[in-house]
C-alpha cells in the first residue's frame, strides 16, 4: 500500500494475485497499489509475469486467486461503462491492413461517448503525415503509435501500456515520453511495462520490479533497491592486478589508499550503482536471466 | 482537476453512436477492408464466375433432360444454380472462416474486445459485409449466366420470393458457420488449409459440379446433412423449369425441407458461434 493514500484514491489495487498456466506459475502473489494520477512502471525480464499481470488488470485474462480492482471495479466483471474509462495499448502491434490511419482512429472513436478529436489524437502521436496511409504501409514504430492513438482516443482515466516503445527509434521514443508526460499532467493514471530502464527512470513516479511472478521491489526510480544509500565501489590497481572494495565510506577508503600509496592511487575510481546495476542485481538474486 | 481539464480540452467530434449505427459503421469498415484486399476480391467474388465460365465452356450445351422433353435444361444452366449457392458459401463460410483467424492473429479482435463495442456489433458488421458481398456475387453470376447460358431470370413473384429466402437463409447459415468455424483454425496461416477442403468436398457431393441425382447414394446421404445441397436444390426450383423437378432424387424440389434444414443450420450455427468463438489466440489464454 502507498502510505497516506486511501482506498478510494487508488486507481489500481491488486493483492495476492496468482495465475498459473498448465505447466508454469506466471504470477505468484503480486501486490500493487497505484494512486490516481501516478505513472507506475513495471520492470522485469521476459516471462516475469508483466504481461499476464497487466492483461488481468485489462480484463483479458482470468486469475486463479487474489483481489484486483481497477477504478473500483473488478476487471473480470468489466462492463461497457468500465471499458469506456480504460485505455489499453497491448503488447505487439495490431494490424488493420487495408484501412487508413484516420479511418481506424475515427472508427474506434465511435465506440466512446466522449472521445478526443481523432485528428488531434493522430497529431499527438505524430502520425498526421500518415493519416491517409493504409496501416500496412506503416513502419513498426508508426504502427505502435497507431496503437497508442487507439489507447488514448477515449480520454481514459487509466491507461495501460504494455511495452509501448518497442521498435521506436530514439527520437520517436523521446516524443512518446513527452506524450506520456502530457497525459500524466491531465491526470491520467498510467501503468506501463517496459524493458528499458531509462524509460522507467524518465517517466515513472514509481517502479516495481517483477521477477518470477513476484514483485521484488517497489520504489521511486531514484531509490530503487536502496540505490541512493547504496555502497560505493572504490577500485584501483596495485601490484598483482586490479582491486576493488565496496564501502559505505568511500572517502575514508580513498584517504587510506592515498596514505598507503604515498600519493596518487593508480587507476582510482569511485562508482555508485546505476538503475541498471541495481535492477540486474535484483533480477540475478531472483535467479532469472535478465532479458 | 483532471476531469475539469478534460472537459475543457474535449472536442467531441464524433458522438458515441447507438448500437444500430455502430453495426452499420462496423459493416462499412469490414466492407472497405474487403474490397481493398485484392486477393479476397479475386478469390471470393471472381473465382465462382471463373469456374462457371470454365465449366460452361466445357459442358456448355450438354442437355441433361430426357430426350425430347421441353423445355430442355443444359448442364451449364444446372451448374449456374450450384455456382450461386457456392458463391454464397464462399462469401459467408470460406471468407469468414479464413479471415477471422488472421484478424485474431493480428490482434484486431483483441483490440475490439478492449473497447465498449457490444460483441454483437462485431458479428453484425461481418454479416452486413457478407450480405453486401453475396449480393454482388449473385448479380455477377446471374449477369454472366443470362448473357452466356440462356439462363432465364425468375418470371413469377413466387419464384423471386423463393430465390430471396433460400439465399438469405443459406447466407445466414453459412455466415454463422463461418464465424463458428473460425475457432477451428489455430492460426491465420492454417485457415485456408482447414477450410478449402471442406468447401471442395461439399461442392463435389452437393450437386455443384455434377448432377446430384447421378451421385452415389451414400454421397447424397452425406451431402444432405449440410446446407449446400439444400441451397442448390432450392435455387434449382427457382431457375430450372417446374418439369425438371421430376429429375430430382425425391421427385420434387422439397422446398419445405430446404427451409427446415437451412433454418436448423442457422440455429446450430448460432449456438456454435456463441460457444466456440474466440477473441484471442490460445497462446494468450
Amino acid at each position: 500500500m502507498v502510505p497516506g493514500v486511501t482506498h478510494e484514491e487508488l486507481a489500481i489495487s491488486v493483492s495476492g494475485l496468482r495465475k498459473s498456466y498448465a505447466d508454469n506459475v506466471a504470477v505468484a502473489g503480486v501486490d500493487l497499489a497505484v494512486p490516481r494520477g501516478e505513472v507506475f512502471a513495471l520492470l522485469g525480464p521476459n516471462g516475469a509475469g508483466k504481461t499476464t499481470t497487466v492483461e488481468i488488470l485489462e480484463g483479458f485474462r482470468t486469475r486463479d486467486s487474489g483481489q484486483v480492482s481497477v477504478l473500483g471495479i473488478d476487471p473480470a466483471r468489466a462492463d461497457r461503462d468500465w471499458r469506456r474509462r480504460v485505455g489499453i495499448v497491448l503488447q505487439g502491434t495490431g494490424e488493420f491492413d487495408e484501412l487508413k490511419v484516420h479511418e481506424v482512429v475515427r472508427h474506434f472513436a465511435r465506440f466512446y461517448p466522449n472521445p478526443a478529436d481523432p485528428d488531434e489524437v493522430i497529431e499527438r502521436v505524430g502520425l498526421t503525415e500518415k493519416a491517409n496511409s493504409r496501416t500496412h504501409t506503416l513502419s513498426g514504430g508508426q504502427k505502435r503509435r497507431l496503437d497508442v492513438a487507439l489507447g488514448i482516443v477515449n480520454q481514459p482515466e487509466v491507461l495501460f501500456l504494455d511495452e509501448p516503445t518497442t521498435g521506436f527509434d530514439p527520437a520517436a521514443r523521446r516524443e512518446f515520453w513527452d506524450l506520456i508526460r502530457q497525459l500524466s499532467h491531465t491526470g491520467t493514471t498510467i501503468l506501463l511495462t517496459t524493458h528499458y530502464l531509462d524509460e522507467a527512470e524518465a517517466l515513472a513516479d514509481r517502479v516495481g520490479v517483477i521477477a518470477r511472478g513476484t514483485m521484488i521491489a517497489v520504489s521511486t526510480p531514484a531509490e530503487l533497491g536502496g540505490r541512493h544509500l547504496a555502497t560505493a565501489t572504490v577500485s584501483w590497481r596495485e601490484e598483482g592486478g586490479p582491486r576493488s572494495e565496496d564501502t559505505d565510506r568511500p572517502t575514508e577508503v580513498v584517504q587510506r589508499l592515498a596514505a598507503s600509496f604515498g600519493g596518487e592511487v593508480p587507476e582510482l575510481t569511485v562508482t555508485r550503482p546505476t538503475l541498471e546495476d541495481v535492477y540486474l542485481k535484483m533480477i540475478g538474486e531472483n535467479g532469472q536471466e535478465p532479458a | 482537476m483532471s476531469t475539469l481539464t478534460k472537459q475543457e480540452t474535449a472536442q467531441p467530434a464524433v458522438r458515441e453512436a447507438g448500437g444500430l449505427s455502430l453495426a452499420l459503421a462496423q459493416g462499412g469498415i469490414e466492407f472497405k477492408q474487403f474490397v481493398r484486399t485484392r486477393e479476397s476480391l479475386v478469390f471470393t467474388l471472381l473465382f465462382p464466375v471463373m469456374l462457371m465460365l470454365i465449366f460452361g465452356s466445357i459442358f456448355g450445351s450438354v442437355i441433361i433432360t430426357p430426350p425430347g422433353e421441353i423445355p430442355a435444361v443444359t448442364l451449364s444452366q444446372y451448374f449456374v444454380t450450384g455456382m450461386i449457392a457456392s458463391g454464397i458459401m464462399a462469401t459467408g463460410f470460406q471468407n469468414l472462416a479464413i479471415t477471422i483467424p488472421i484478424e485474431r492473429d493480428r490482434g484486431v479482435l483483441k483490440r475490439y474486445r478492449g473497447t465498449p463495442m457490444p460483441k454483437w456489433v462485431f458479428f453484425a458488421g461481418k454479416i452486413l459485409c457478407v450480405a453486401a458481398l453475396a449480393f454482388i456475387a449473385i448479380v455477377l453470376l446471374l449477369g454472366v449466366a443470362v448473357a452466356l447460358y440462356d439462363l432465364r431470370l425468375p418470371d413469377t413473384g413466387q419464384k423471386w420470393f423463393t430465390f430471396g429466402w433460400v439465399s438469405v437463409l443459406g447466407l445466414i447459415a453459412c455466415t454463422l458457420c463461418g464465424i463458428a468455424f473460425s475457432g477451428v483454425a489455430k492460426t491465420g496461416r492454417s485457415g485456408p488449409a482447414v477450410v478449402t477442403p471442406i468447401a471442395l468436398i461439399l461442392q463435389f457431393t452437393s450437386g455443384v459440379f455434377f448432377e446430384y441425382s447421378d451421385l452415389p447414394h451414400w454421397m447424397q446421404q452425406f451431402a444432405a446433412l449440410f446446407p449446400l445441397k439444400w441451397m442448390c436444390q432450392g435455387l434449382r426450383s427457382v431457375f430450372l423449369p417446374e418439369s425438371f423437378a421430376s429429375q430430382e432424387v425425391a421427385g420434387s424440389y422439397e422446398l419445405g425441407r430446404v427451409a427446415l434444414v437451412l433454418a436448423a443450420w442457422c440455429v446450430g450455427g448460432l449456438i456454435l458461434c456463441l460457444v466456440g468463438f474466440r477473441w484471442t489466440t490460445k497462446r494468450e489464454g
